[in-house]
């Protein structure tokens, strides 16, 4: 992007090289948030109707990964994917998919402990009907994922949230490279390092209306899903 | 169905005491008694939906092995979040209704409990009768032999009470033994064949309604009956 241009003028302007990072930014964290849902909310669901030694623990450890510190993460996924760590092999390092992969990391735990506690609340009333009409484990978690997918669409929402706003990991595992794995917040914190504030600013501002557009849209699904669903 | 000497015990309370009972095919069993006299907790213990903690349950002279056509309809009943044809598909589908048959058996289903037409409606729009008419078409997809009834007619008006009380003699015409639970003695004279008088988790009386209502054998049957207060 060039020096001394605020982003507003490179928006308007329809700077391409813009358009890659707003468009890798939320490739990445949205298939972050979507791999953390697939992984997080069965997840949450079994804790919630599961009862088994060691649950309370568990419930506890979910809730405090919720504030993993994304430089842990970056770290770590750092560590499994350059040359000498165990999935080295795999080539991912600096790329979009070890952001996705770290990402993914810390989303799911906020993910799982929402949908657990939405699943709970959920089972608790539908627990007489499940027994009286006798459903078994399986179809009682997937029937209470379906009928909470407008409680979980928060839960979604919060993961893209975190997954959006997060520079720490992103920056040690795709490396901030021009053109190739510099997103909105990496390229945020590398312009405030360069001293152009007024670009940094301004990426601010396109990052937060996004953030508050993909909300509003799952917010207005979810509205429109309660209409029709009850 | 026989109960045997059923005690329940909850969180140190006693919820039923040396409950002996047996229910037979025919007009509808109702219990009935004061609120916290354990008819709920006894149409759980029937429904398998509590286990008892003394006692035996048998079915057809067999212990626990309850038959898997019975269903219960709640006092107040959880209605799945979708469609009226959501709810009946869901729970054919779980009654192992095959698939090619769900929806001329909920149209079915509808038109007994008079809800035509409001199939693609959200079930949790109803208002509070049509959401207890539609509870029981979804316990009558099971096609059960045995309806258990928690006080179906709670909290409705007296246009939405006929309607199920209605629903309840059709359904007991058709050779579903229904077991109900009220404390509205009025709908206890108006549907039962048998009637169960229960008090602190004991049973104080029982037997044909008619012979209940005319002639209560023991005191404590003719203080309720007489609007007392049992305490």
């Amino acid at each position: 992007m060039p020096e001394n241009t605020s982003a507003f003028h490179l928006l308007l302007s329809g700077d391409p090289a813009l358009f890659s990072i707003v468009g890798l930014s939320l490739a990445v964290s949205l298939s972050a948030a979507v791999f953390a849902s697939v992984i997080g909310m069965p997840l949450g669901a079994l804790v919630a109707l599961t009862r088994f030694r060691g649950r309370e623990f568990v419930i506890v450890v979910m809730n405090a990964l919720m504030g993993l510190p994304p430089v842990i993460v970056g770290l770590a996924v750092y560590l499994s994917l350059s040359r000498s760590g165990p999935l080295g092999s795999w080539g991912l390092l600096f790329t979009p998919p070890a952001m996705v992969i770290a990402q993914t990391i810390l989303v799911t735990p906020i993910i799982a402990a929402l949908t657990r506690q939405t699943i709970e609340d959920l089972w608790l009333e539908y627990r007489d009907e499940f027994s009286a009409m006798h459903i078994g484990a399986f179809k009682r978690i997937s029937t209470l994922l379906w009928d909470g997918r407008f409680s979980l669409v928060t839960a979604l929402l919060a993961g893209f949230g975190r997954a959006a706003a997060e520079v720490g990991s992103i920056i040690i595992v795709g490396g901030n490279i021009e053109g190739f794995t510099r997103t909105m917040t990496t390229a945020i914190a590398l312009e405030t390092s360069k001293g152009n504030l007024s670009l940094a600013i301004g990426l601010g501002f396109i990052l937060i209306g996004i953030v508050v557009l993909v909300s509003a849209l799952a917010w207005g699904m979810r509205r429109a899903g309660e209409r029709f669903a009850g | 169905m026989e109960l045997l000497e059923v005690d329940v015990d909850m969180g140190g309370q006693k919820l039923l005491r040396q409950v002996s009972l047996v229910i037979e095919p025919g007009a509808p069993t109702v219990f009935i008694g004061p609120n916290g006299s354990g008819k709920t907790t006894l149409l759980r213990v029937a429904m398998g939906l509590i286990a008892a903690s003394s006692g035996r349950v048998l079915w057809g002279g067999q212990s626990q092995s309850p038959p898997r056509r019975r269903a219960i309809v709640f006092q107040r009943p959880v209605m799945l979040r979708r469609s009226v044809f959501g709810n009946l598909h869901y729970a054919l589908a779980s009654a192992g209704v095959p698939r090619s048959v769900r929806r001329r058996r909920a149209d079915e289903l509808l038109s007994l409990v008079d809800l035509d037409g409001v199939g693609d409606r959200p079930a949790r729009r109803l208002s509070g009768g049509e959401q207890q008419r539609l509870a029981l078409a979804r316990a009558l997809a099971r096609e059960p032999r045995v309806l258990f009834l928690d006080e179906p007619t709670a909290s409705l008006d007296p246009a939405a009470t006929k309607a199920i009380e209605e629903l309840v003699r059709l359904v007991s015409a058709n050779g579903v033994k229904v077991v109900m639970a009220t404390h509205d003695l009025g709908e206890a004279r108006r549907l039962a064949g048998d009637i169960v008088l229960l008090h602190r988790g004991a049973i104080i009386e029982k037997g044909a309604a008619e012979t209940f209502f005319n002639s209560p054998a023991t005191e404590g049957a003719q203080r309720f009956l007489a609007g007392e207060l049992l305490l």
